[in-house]
């Protein structure tokens, strides 16, 4: 099986803070990588480096063997934690302006997931409550036929039921074709949807494994173990 | 489907042993065809990946058996359903003496306990 994303003693530092510290990390092709660490352990900046939005300091990251680029934005599907969706835009106008940037955009696929959801193409922007922008930006992500799909707090201040919504999502459109990392720190919610996770502390990978055999080695839920890593 | 998981152990083996259970008590009987791998996955809300060990390897075991593009099957062989029982029965109960030997119970006392319960457990089945 062969590695989507191979990251290399990546650093990154901020004027004289680092963020990420020789950071090590691999993501096979059809599997589903949660990195978890609390806030300000480099979660965001490892993947903004993925997305190719920043610049490592030292280090390297491949994307289906190639440095971040043109390319690999091409296969790479970010769901960034941030605002970026345009106040005045109305649903339609959000799915139109994904479909006008991403060659790989399938719009029947974004139309069904908006149903899914429960979202109504004419609805605005500026209406949604933050359960439905976070809805709406999965619909979008997932509507493009990437190899790797970044998501980054995916749940985050969302209540249970469009949790569970946003889960299902997620589940449904997984091919085995593509990869997935997905960072939160509400493990408890989500870690049954993992292959691999990889704990993220201070700028370092430290511990990766397959969350099924760190569950029969530990004797102990991928929750607890976080609990214990990050007491 | 009604399952509740323990995150403390791995979750393919808790499909597997669901699935086990199932036959056993012939809510699933030979040859049903089980949900297909993303159904399941949806309904537990798990990887899908998960899934499809959990199937493989009731499929290695000789449980269920799988039609390329039909989908996965309850096996027919002889005996399936009394060797599961036998299986599950033999987990529960080791599970059980090892836990009373842990309380400091010897051979003899574990064997009365028994003998003592099951009579009072049945006034109320």
């Amino acid at each position: 099986m062969y590695n989507v994303l191979e990251a290399e003693n990546l650093s990154k530092s901020y004027l004289n803070k680092r963020a990420l510290q020789g950071a090590n990390l691999t993501i096979q092709q059809g599997k589903i990588l949660g990195l978890l660490g609390p806030n300000g352990s480099g979660k965001t900046t490892f993947l903004k480096i993925a997305a190719g939005i920043l610049h490592p300091s030292s280090g390297k990251l491949l994307i289906d063997g190639q440095k971040p680029g043109v390319y690999t934005k091409s296969i790479v599907s970010y769901l960034p934690d941030t605002e970026y969706l345009f106040k005045w835009m109305k649903i339609k106008d959000a799915v139109q302006y994904f479909k006008d940037f991403y060659s790989d955009f399938d719009e029947k696929k974004s139309f069904a997931l908006l149903e899914f959801m429960k979202l109504d193409a004419n609805s605005s922007v500026k209406s949604l409550s933050k359960g439905m922008k976070e809805k709406l930006k999965l619909t979008l992500v997932l509507s493009r036929k990437a190899k790797l799909y970044i998501l980054d707090e995916p749940l985050g201040g969302v209540d249970p039921t469009a949790r569970e919504k946003i889960l299902d999502a997620i589940i449904n459109n997984f091919s085995e074709n593509s990869s997935m990392i997905i960072t939160t720190h509400l493990v408890n919610d989500i870690e049954r949807i993992f292959d691999e996770v990889a704990f993220i502390s201070d700028g370092e990978i430290v511990l990766q494994g397959n969350a099924e055999e760190l569950r029969s080695n530990k004797n102990k839920s991928i929750d607890e173990l976080y609990r214990e890593v990050f007491q | 489907m009604d399952l509740q998981f323990d995150d403390k152990m791995p979750i393919y083996l808790q499909i597997m042993d669901h699935i086990k259970m199932d036959i056993a008590t012939e809510k699933l009987k030979a040859n049903d065809k089980l949900p297909s791998v993303r159904e399941m996955a949806t309904i537990l809300k798990v990887n899908p990946n998960t899934l499809q060990r959990a199937y493989q390897e009731l499929e290695r075991l000789g449980i269920v058996y799988t039609q390329r593009g039909m989908g996965t099957f309850v096996g027919e062989r002889k005996h399936m359903i009394d060797d599961l029982k036998q299986e599950m029965a033999k987990e529960v109960i080791d599970s059980f003496i090892l836990r009373m030997k842990r309380l400091g119970f010897s051979e003899e006392e574990i064997i009365a306990s028994i003998s003592k319960n099951i009579t009072e457990v049945n006034k109320h089945v």
